[in-house]
């Protein structure tokens, strides 16, 4: 590993070095703000047309495990900032544990977010052959309030009556959701194999006040991610709760 | 141009006005403002990302050309948004029944498998 902060000979000076690789990691943000924004794009476009199946396929989503695991993402966003911030005041130790609570908290958002998804194959909502919006509410599982359950049956029958193609709509609603929501976790992943690096970087020592790029700009990528669920939360599982 | 350290109780101060944020995100979603919950939802959310990138990304206290590629991020998404969207609310394209006030091409059939 030889970058450790030596200046490099077309810069002046350290501070103008560090500028350029935190100005090239907000231009490729801005590729992946135009990439995020394309998908939600084609949210907004079918949610317009498909209102009925987007607010029913929104309802069947855990608002507890949504709402938490924007907690825990918020939460990992502040401590990215105060690994940057350790770095930025010379505590090495501070750095190393502000980066393995942000990968913990970053490790928790994915094991919640595949607790979800299990819910959903075994609700029969994966878009494909099996997907029924009818099934869940017909068939209870072990641990479903029943009362809650009837609701459901009740809202899905109303949903039916309105747009008798919702099974098809509502393949729609559950694609974005995967799409949007796996390609944000497969984000989380890369950040999470970032993290890592950063970790080993940090028990080495490597990050100090005249050095600190690369916390920097991972710290940057890991907001960013944070700032895509922050959109993803209200307009995935709060679409259609008023009622 | 010396580094600006943005100190911890900022960092804080922002965390705290997030959670806020997210919790009044869904305290309106369950309330009734017909067609402006969504609007509601998105201002929250935008007030939220833009104090990230502010204070958590440092936007702030960045140079005045890193300032110019966020803004031309945000240029460019507008952009794509409005020139699609004006495409697509003044074209029929397969809706439910009664959404659009445009005519229902018979396209369901291509849902069928």
């Amino acid at each position: 590993m030889h970058r450790t902060g030596d200046l490099y000979g077309h810069f002046q000076t350290l501070e103008q070095q560090k500028e350029t690789a935190t100005l090239g990691m907000w231009i490729f943000l801005v590729t992946e703000v135009l990439f995020f924004g394309g998908m939600f794009l084609a949210y907004t476009i079918n949610r317009t047309a498909f209102s009925t199946a987007f607010g029913i396929g929104s309802n069947t989503l855990d608002i507890k495990l949504g709402a938490g695991n924007t907690v825990v993402l918020i939460m990992s966003s502040l401590t990215m900032a105060m690994a940057v911030w350790s770095a930025q005041v010379g505590k090495k130790k501070l750095v190393s544990f502000f980066l393995i609570a942000t990968l913990g908290l970053g490790t928790v958002f994915l094991g919640v977010k595949a607790v979800e998804y299990k819910q959903k194959f075994d609700h029969h909502l994966i878009p494909g052959r099996s997907f029924d919006m009818k099934y869940h509410p017909t068939h209870p599982m072990a641990g479903d309030d029943l009362k809650e359950l009837a609701l459901e049956k009740e809202e899905v029958d109303k949903a039916f009556a309105v747009d008798p193609d919702i099974n098809f709509h509502g393949q729609l609603y559950f694609s974005l959701y995967f799409g949007m929501t796996g390609l944000h976790a497969l984000h989380m992943i890369i950040g999470a194999g970032l993290l890592l690096w950063l970790i080993k970087g940090s028990f080495a020592g490597r990050f100090t006040p005249q050095y600190n790029t690369p916390v920097e700009i991972v710290g940057l990528y890991w907001h960013f991610v944070d700032i895509v669920w922050i959109y993803l939360f209200p307009l995935l599982y709060l679409i259609d709760r008023h009622r | 141009m010396s580094e600006h350290i943005v100190s911890p109780k900022i960092y804080i101060a922002i965390f705290a006005a997030l959670m806020l944020g997210t919790g009044i995100t869904v305290w309106a979603a369950f309330q009734n403002f017909h067609q402006f919950n969504i609007v509601f939802a998105l201002v929250i959310a935008t007030i939220k990302a833009t104090l990230v990138v502010l204070y958590f990304m440092h936007a702030r206290y960045s140079s005045k050309r890193t300032q110019l590629v966020i803004v031309c991020s945000v240029f460019w998404l507008a952009i794509m948004l409005a020139l699609t969207l004006t495409d697509y609310t003044t074209r029929s394209h397969e809706t439910q029944p009664g959404v659009s006030h445009l005519a229902r091409p018979a396209a369901s059939h291509l849902f069928r498998v």
